[in-house]
Formats: structure tokens, C-alpha cells, sequence
């Protein structure tokens, strides 16, 4: 055998015919200078920039990599940059708003007393001083965080035992049993009911049997554990139709009874998903508005009961600071107050979400030696 | 600590379906029993009729009689739980339970019954279940890690700790050995050789040479064709029935001739 020599080239055969590394960042350098270009001659803006931009980068980057490489790496391409101009465009509105929440509601966050306190005693005369002085803006959100925290943990209360009871029944005992199939059907529907119509049920069920004018906590609670509630089943149902088949007929087959099953086989071995679900459905509803105003009305004080009286949420309160502003002629004071609640639910929703990941990874089952 | 099993003239369905038709057998005390035959001739689903598992599954149900000891497990009145704590299974995939420990997946049928058991009960029921599945020496410095650590062998062996830690009369083994490596393989069956001194072992198998090494008697079920029922051919002793089988199909099958 004699040893053959390998020709010795500049590129290899098997890349031949490929874009240069740097040809995405070429293209788009001059995508972004043609379309400053463009855009001068009709008036510049950001935003056309960089759809024209983008447009010229995805035609470009296209167009060179077809006269090059050929049309299925070109289609490639395309697809790269159809996807990811999507990604984009999805995130565009996600990062506007937090950026937005966050520019508008830092100086009401930072204002002294803004979590303690509440609007009790605050009127337009404090706003007007506020805004025509520059004296810090007084009255904060207390009343509404308390109310809020309140309605939504007694909304969890209510609705965490209904939901994951029905799970457990759907899953365990249903059978695809004419009832289940009709309460599977009924929480799709009640998945798409309006948010009102959850609060005029509350508010109509409450007049009915306690009596007319009945708006307290409890009635928005009820409200959102209607809306919860059918988030929940779902949740849960997906959660323990996964847990293995196995597992059961294991603990059957040691002789334990089939609730004692459900409680400490099955639920435990879900209970991660279960959680994670049941987080994300209050985070579902704690930003709702519409059936907390019809049920619990709104309140300027603190309310610390919710089986009776009038009480604030943080969703009602940015409706009516920026509805009915304390004072009429100067806004500002309470567009703040309203931008600082704001950013206050988005913490919350954001915390909720993550105490979601971090409730799924304390009970995921264990793994590893 | 063992006792013997008599089926007399049992069906088992799926809804209307006839899954195996007309089992007589008996099964001695403190002897090993293997089922033997091609897949779906109803050999799993038969055994999961004698601990009552079969009608976990919907639909599932049973004519005719399996004697524990001469009491009748699908008499009026009996609690299929009751049944299944005195014959305990181990089933074909091992099956630990993913949120306990190793040693709460041994305790398992105590604890998930809420029984009362001392520390020191606990610990001592905890070593003595897993001595006995050979998986003590194994497993001891570990106990607190989760059992679904353990290798595919090690945790089938866990499962037959988990069985075994019940004290049942009976243990049902479904092809414990299928998806496992031949060392496991090997040390299931010396476990099985074991356990046979202290209790009545029944074993669903698909390895012929297996239920030749392990089991005093063998059964051979067949199936008709698809659609019909299973039925068990012939039963008798292992070495009758791999040299000299009385029927036509058992010595077609034990010699490798079909199936």
C-alpha cells in the first residue's frame, strides 16, 4: 500500500459554495444604512426604520444566499428570518409594556408611603398642592394591595378543593361516563365566559340570598373562583392523566385502597404540575377588573374584612385613579398612583410565576442517586 | 406463611370480549407456578385475575372461582383490598414509586395503609424485605435517595422488597425479567429460588429457558387465533413438560416450532 497524499487546498470541497461567516452582519449593516436612506427622503421614524430595515436585511441576505449557495439554502434563510422577525414582532408588545409600566410607575413606587398607606382622607386639594408645589404625592395603595391579596387568596381557597376534586373525579372515577363528558364540556364553557358575566353571577347570586346591595370581598372572590375554577380542572386533569398507570396499579397491588391511592400516590406524584397550574390561574385572575367592581365596588380606606363592606383591588383602583382622578384639574398625582399600582400587579404576577417554577422544582419527583 | 391457589372453570372478559376461557388449575404452596405461551394468549391477564387487579380496568370482569386456600376471592362480599394485601404483584416494568425514598418505597404498603409501625420496626421491616429481595447490600448507605436512582434491576428488585414487605401469602411476578439485562435476569431468578421456600411464587414468562431454571411446575396457554379466546393447553411438571408434554401445541412450542 502507498500512503496517497492528500491535496492540500485553500477550501475544502465540502464547503464550497457556502455565505461567508460574516455575510448576515454585511447584509444587515447595509440593510440598516439603505433604509436610514430610504426613510430620510420620507420623513424618518424608528419604527419604519426598522420594518424597512428588516425588510431590505430578509430580501438581501435571500437574494445573495440563492445566487451563491442555491435555492434550498436560500429558503432556508427565508424561513430563519420569517421566524425569527416573528419572535420579534411577539415580543415587541411584551417588552413596550413592561417598559412603559416601568418608566410611568417607578416615581409612584418611589414616592415615600406608597405601600402603606392608603387614599383614606386623600383629596383633590392634597393633588392640587402636589402638583402645583412639588410636594411629595400623598396617599398610596395599601387598601388596594390588601384587598387584592385577600380577595384572590379567599378566590384560591374556594376554588383549589372545587377544581382539583372535579380533576380527581374526572380522571380517576369518570370513566368517560356521560357526566363527565358533561362537566368536561361545561369547563370548556365556562373557560370562555366573559370576565362581567363571572361578576354579574357573583353579584346576582349574592342579592338573591344574602340581599340587594350585597358588594363585599367575598362576592369578588366568588367571581374569580368562577373563573378560576374551570382553569384549575383543566390544569389539574392534564396533570394526573399523565401520572403513569403503573403507579396505581402498584399501590393496588399492595392493598391499598383506591383513595388512599388518589391521596398519596397519585396527587403527590402530580403535585408539582398541580401547583404550578393553580399559580398560573391566579395570576389569571388577580389583574381582573371588571367583575371585582360589580362585586366588591371600591373603597378609599382600608378593609380589612372581606365579608363585609365595599373593598379595593389593584385593578380597580388604576381604573378609577384614571377614571375619576382625585382631582379633576390636576390628573397627574393620580395617573402616577395608577402607573405605580400597575407596576405593583406586574410584580405580583411576575412573583406568582415564578413561585409557579420554584413550586414545580421543590415537588418535582426526585430523580438522580 | 404460604398458601395454595385453586381456579376452578375461570373466564375473564374485557366488556363482552372472552379474553382466556375455562382455566382449571391448581397451584401448590411454596412452589414456583410459570405461565408460558405467545403474547396475547392471555397469560398476564389471567394472572392478574388471581389478586383481583384485572377488574381495575374498566369493563374488566370475571365468572367462576379462584380458591385461596379453599376461600373463594370472588365470593360474595369479599374486598378485593383484603385480597390483594394476602397476594401481592410485581409487574413487568418496575414500577417504584418516583416521590418516596428507597426506604418508603419498601415501607409503602404500611405506610400508605397508615399503619402505625415503631422506628425500629420500620428499620428493622425495611432491612429484612430488602435482605430478602437481595438488594440490602446494594441499597444500605442510601436509603433516604429516591428509588427511581436505583439501575433497572436494582429497582425491580425493590419492587419485589416493596411486595415482599406486606408479609402476602402469594406473590404474582408478570414477566419480571423482560426489560431486564441477563445479570439482573440472573439475580431475579436466584431471588425467585429464594422466595419459593417461603412463599407460593406464580410467573408469567416469555423466556422458556427461564421457566425451565426457575419453577417447579409449568402452564402453557395458547391462543386459537385473533379474536379467540386463550385457553390453557397443558400444566404439569416442568420437566414433563419440556421433555415429554402430552399435548401436540405444548411440544410444538417448548421445542421452538412455532411461537
Amino acid at each position: 500500500m502507498t500512503p496517497t497524499l492528500t491535496p492540500v487546498r485553500k477550501r475544502s470541497a465540502l464547503t464550497k459554495g457556502q455565505l461567508p461567516k460574516f455575510a448576515p452582519y454585511v447584509v444587515l449593516a447595509i440593510a440598516l444604512v439603505l433604509g436610514a436612506a430610504i426613510l430620510a427622503l420620507i420623513g424618518f421614524n424608528a419604527f419604519g426604520w426598522g420594518i424597512v430595515s428588516a425588510i431590505l436585511f430578509a430580501a438581501g441576505l435571500v437574494g445573495w444566499s440563492a445566487a451563491v449557495e442555491g435555492s434550498r439554502k436560500a429558503k432556508d434563510k427565508l424561513a430563519t428570518c420569517l421566524v425569527v422577525g416573528s419572535f420579534l414582532v411577539a415580543l415587541l408588545p411584551l417588552i413596550s409594556v413592561i417598559w412603559t409600566v416601568m418608566v410611568n410607575g417607578i416615581p409612584g413606587i418611589i414616592t415615600p408611603r406608597f405601600l402603606t398607606t392608603s387614599m383614606n382622607g386623600v383629596t383633590g386639594v392634597f393633588d392640587n398642592r402636589a402638583a402645583e408645589e412639588g410636594s411629595p404625592v400623598l396617599g398610596g395603595i395599601y387598601h388596594a394591595l390588601l384587598g387584592t391579596l385577600e380577595i384572590t387568596l379567599l378566590a384560591t381557597v374556594i376554588s383549589v378543593p372545587v377544581g382539583l376534586l372535579t380533576a380527581v373525579y374526572l380522571v380517576e372515577y369518570g370513566h368517560d361516563r356521560p357526566i363527565a363528558r358533561a362537566i368536561t364540556f361545561f369547563v370548556d364553557v365556562m373557560t370562555g365566559i366573559p370576565s362581567i358575566v363571572a361578576g354579574l353571577f357573583a353579584a346576582a347570586f349574592f342579592f338573591a340570598v344574602v340581599g340587594p346591595g350585597t358588594k363585599t370581598g367575598a362576592v369578588a372572590a366568588v367571581a374569580l373562583s368562577v373563573l378560576m375554577i374551570p382553569v384549575v380542572v383543566r390544569s389539574s386533569e392534564e396533570m394526573l392523566k399523565i401520572v403513569p398507570n403503573e403507579l396505581r396499579e402498584a399501590s393496588y397491588a399492595l392493598g391499598v385502597r383506591k383513595w388512599r391511592t388518589i391521596l398519596k400516590v397519585v396527587i403527590p406524584t402530580a403535585i408539582s404540575g398541580i401547583a404550578s397550574g393553580v399559580t398560573l390561574a391566579i395570576a389569571r385572575v388577580i389583574g381582573e377588573t371588571a367583575p371585582i367592581l360589580v362585586t366588591a365596588g371600591f373603597a378609599t380606606s382600608i378593609n380589612n374584612n372581606v365579608f363585609s363592606g365595599w373593598m379595593a383591588s389593584l385593578p380597580t383602583f388604576i381604573y378609577t385613579q384614571i377614571l375619576n382622578p382625585t382631582s379633576p384639574s390636576n390628573p397627574d398625582p393620580s395617573n402616577q398612583r395608577a402607573w405605580g399600582a400597575a407596576l405593583v400587579l406586574i410584580v405580583l404576577v411576575m412573583l406568582l410565576n415564578l413561585g409557579a417554577r420554584l413550586i414545580a422544582r421543590v415537588f418535582a419527583p426526585k430523580t438522580g442517586r | 406463611m404460604s398458601k395454595r391457589i385453586d381456579v376452578k372453570d375461570l373466564n375473564v372478559y374485557y366488556g363482552n370480549f372472552l379474553a382466556v376461557e375455562d382455566v382449571s388449575i391448581n397451584i401448590e404452596a411454596k412452589s414456583v407456578t410459570a405461565f408460558i405461551g405467545p403474547s396475547g394468549c392471555g397469560k398476564s391477564t389471567f394472572l392478574r385475575t388471581i389478586n383481583r387487579m384485572h377488574e381495575v380496568l374498566p369493563g374488566a370482569r370475571v365468572e367462576g372461582e379462584v380458591l385461596l386456600d379453599g376461600d373463594n376471592l370472588y365470593g360474595p362480599g369479599v374486598d378485593p383490598v383484603t385480597v390483594r394485601s394476602q397476594i401481592g404483584m410485581v409487574f413487568q416494568r418496575p414500577n417504584p414509586f418516583p416521590t418516596m425514598s428507597i426506604r418508603d418505597n419498601v415501607l409503602a404498603g404500611v405506610k400508605l395503609n397508615n399503619q402505625k409501625i415503631s422506628k425500629g420496626e420500620a428499620d428493622a421491616l425495611v432491612e429484612r424485605s430488602l435482605q430478602g429481595a437481595n438488594l440490602w447490600n446494594e441499597v444500605k448507605d442510601r436509603l433516604d435517595k429516591p428509588g427511581s436512582g436505583l439501575s433497572g434491576g436494582q429497582q425491580q428488585r425493590l419492587c419485589i422488597a416493596r411486595a415482599i414487605a406486606v408479609e402476602p401469602q402469594v406473590i404474582l411476578m408478570d414477566e419480571p425479567c423482560s426489560a431486564l439485562d441477563p445479570i439482573s435476569t440472573l439475580a431475579i431468578e436466584d431471588l425467585i429460588n429464594d422466595l419459593k421456600d417461603q412463599y407460593t411464587v406464580v410467573i408469567v414468562t416469555h423466556n422458556m429457558q427461564q421457566a425451565a431454571r426457575v419453577s417447579d411446575r409449568t402452564a402453557f396457554f395458547n391462543i386459537a387465533g385473533t379474536g379467540k379466546p386463550g385457553k390453557l393447553i397443558e400444566v404439569g411438571d416442568t420437566h414433563t413438560i419440556f421433555s415429554n408434554p402430552t399435548q401436540k401445541a405444548t411440544e410444538d412450542y417448548v421445542s421452538g416450532r412455532f411461537g
